[in-house]
């Protein structure tokens, strides 16, 4: 152990290594990986936002914005989400970040203090945790079950509750499970936070991808809003990944206070990227719904394939992912993905990478074309059905 | 007779004519069979009259030449447009007809080996059509994008093999 290491942030160091490192490595050593490991859209960005940025360029839109964001974007994010039934007042309750992981990390920083705990639904995205713990934070998970839809339970909540029990992360539509919770769900929800005090951290980043059901937000049942902050951005509704763009929603005491972090350690979100933003929001919303139906028809088409190999898959109603269950391989997440990787070039995500009741599944992100989808089904039953006449056990 | 799904069908099979009816019943959550059968339908009807390849010529060894002529023509009794143009889209060479609203009437897309045989056709065949008064022939340099496909596209895969 050198020195140097030994003397780095104890924090830091403690912070658990992605898993998914490992796994990217070897991935990216092979030729003629299907990957569906892809936690981002397929899909360019909409040619009239890339035209709106350029354009912003020509026109010399290269200085800071107020830190907050520009003025514009902030009353176009309050106006888009009044159609989950969200009020913000765009000059004090509504802050543009530099990607939703931005927002989470200052929501988490404005919130907790050292010895706080972050109640975090798992399986669930990889950052909350070590936003939490970064902040000082004591994370306790709250494990979601393949029975359950993978859906956060208020007995589930009830249970893990604290005196030192602070924020409760929530990530509906669900990475990597495709969850999605429905207003009946989060009234149970809402209904013991309230009782308890707690905040609410709610990343709604994939509000947009939902299937059959329109997104509900956390925020908009009585009585939350003011414990709320929602957290929500450009990438996966507008296929804006790389632009950075994101944002946070919530009661002012709050955004103000994450705006003062923001101000001291970012400055602003990126002009041009924020140009490019305003427009998409202004006239994004055909291109926007055309890729949600692509994504739905790709969607059943895996869930579909998958259930047809033998690897039982809850039907995902949101985001981009399916989440099948490949315990009746015999082997473990880790086991699966790298043998599928190695044996027949497709990458697939560990389920436990994503908190330990991920065990015994994978992600496979259905954002990858048709053809691509087909050819790895067909890889994958070629690798179970392998399986099965060569047992691991 | 289901309407959004023939559309919902014709939408897929014109992005991608190799799309297999197990295929699109699983995309659209149908039965096999009612997707054999809408597409069955479909072909009956001359709803769906090809299926074809969207080729890049330029990329093969062949020569040809293709060129777009504005033809205007008088109108005829009864008939209008129609029986003119019924004359014109009978011919090989003609690979497509459009009646259009502007400066002239008839967009009639044609296709030779050379520029000779093209003009050729247009001033021995094309223009001493009865009822045909004048025709205007652009040559075609280059497709950049038809039917909602870009030739040249660079738009390949640039995200990482695996994120979050």
């Amino acid at each position: 152990m050198n020195t140097l290491y030994e003397r780095l942030s104890p924090v830091v160091r403690n912070l658990p290594p992605s898993g998914i490192r490992r796994f990217f490595d070897l991935a990216s050593q092979m030729q003629d990986v299907i990957s569906l490991g892809v936690g981002e859209p397929d899909f360019v960005t909409p040619w009239h936002v890339r035209e709106a940025c350029m354009y912003s360029l020509e026109q010399g839109y290269t200085t800071y914005t107020p830190n907050r964001g520009l003025p514009e974007l902030c009353v176009e994010i309050a106006k888009y989400l009044t159609k989950f039934g969200l009020t913000y007042d765009p000059s004090h309750e509504v802050l543009v970040t530099v990607g939703g992981s931005e927002a989470i990390d200052l929501a988490l920083r404005a919130l907790v203090c050292p010895g706080d705990e972050v109640l975090i639904p798992v399986p669930t995205y990889v950052s909350y945790k070590p936003c939490a713990l970064l902040a000082g934070a004591d994370v306790v998970e709250l494990p979601t079950y393949a029975e359950d839809g993978f859906r956060l339970t208020a007995d589930a909540l009830e249970r893990a509750i604290t005196p030192r029990s602070k924020v409760l992360v929530l990530c509906f539509p669900n990475n990597p499970t495709g969850a999605v919770m429905d207003k009946e769900d989060l009234q149970a929800i809402a209904e013991v936070v309230q009782r308890h005090d707690l905040f609410v951290v709610s990343d709604e980043i994939y509000a947009e991808l939902t299937y059959g059901s329109q997104h509900v937000s956390i925020a908009a049942i009585p009585g939350m809003r003011e414990r709320t902050v929602v957290v929500s951005g450009m990438s996966k509704a507008y296929a804006m990944t790389g632009w950075r763009i994101g944002y946070a929603a919530g009661p002012e005491p709050i955004i103000s206070a994450m705006l003062k972090i923001h101000q001291y350690t970012i400055m602003c979100a990126p002009h041009m990227a924020q140009r490019a933003a305003l427009e998409a929001l202004r006239n994004g919303d055909d291109e926007r719904d055309r890729m949600v139906e692509s994504y739905d028809r790709r969607r059943k088409l895996i869930v579909a394939g998958l259930n047809e190999i033998g690897l039982p898959c809850h039907e995902p109603r949101g985001a981009f992912y399916a989440f099948p269950d490949i315990r009746p391989t015999g082997l473990t997440s880790e086991q699966f993905a790298e043998r599928l990787l190695l044996e027949q070039g497709v990458a697939v995500v560990p389920g436990n990478v994503f908190g330990d009741p991920g065990e015994g599944f994978v992600r496979c992100s259905y954002a990858t074309s048709v053809e691509l989808i087909e050819e790895a089904l067909r890889r994958i039953r070629t690798f179970v059905e392998h399986l099965s006449y060569h047992p691991v056990r | 007779m289901n309407d959004a799904l023939r559309l919902k069908v014709c939408n897929l099979l014109h992005e991608n004519a190799k799309l297999s009816p197990e295929t699109i019943a699983r995309m659209l959550g149908e039965r096999p069979d009612v997707i054999e059968k809408t597409i069955e339908e479909l072909e009956q009807e001359k709803v769906i009259l090809r299926y074809s390849a969207v080729v890049n010529w330029e990329k093969l060894p062949v020569n040809q030449v293709t060129a777009v002529i504005a033809v205007k023509v008088l109108p005829q009794r009864e008939v209008g447009f129609d029986a003119i143009a019924r004359k014109i889209y009978r011919f090989d060479e003609v690979k497509s007809v459009s009646l259009m609203s502007g400066g002239y009437d008839l967009q009639v897309t044609v296709v030779g080996r050379d520029l000779r045989e093209v003009s050729r056709f247009v001033s021995e065949k094309l223009a001493t059509l009865e009822n045909v008064t004048s025709t205007a022939t652009h040559f075609l340099l280059k497709t950049y994008k038809s039917d909602g496909v870009i030739y040249d596209d660079t738009d390949g895969e640039r995200r990482l093999m695996i994120t979050p």
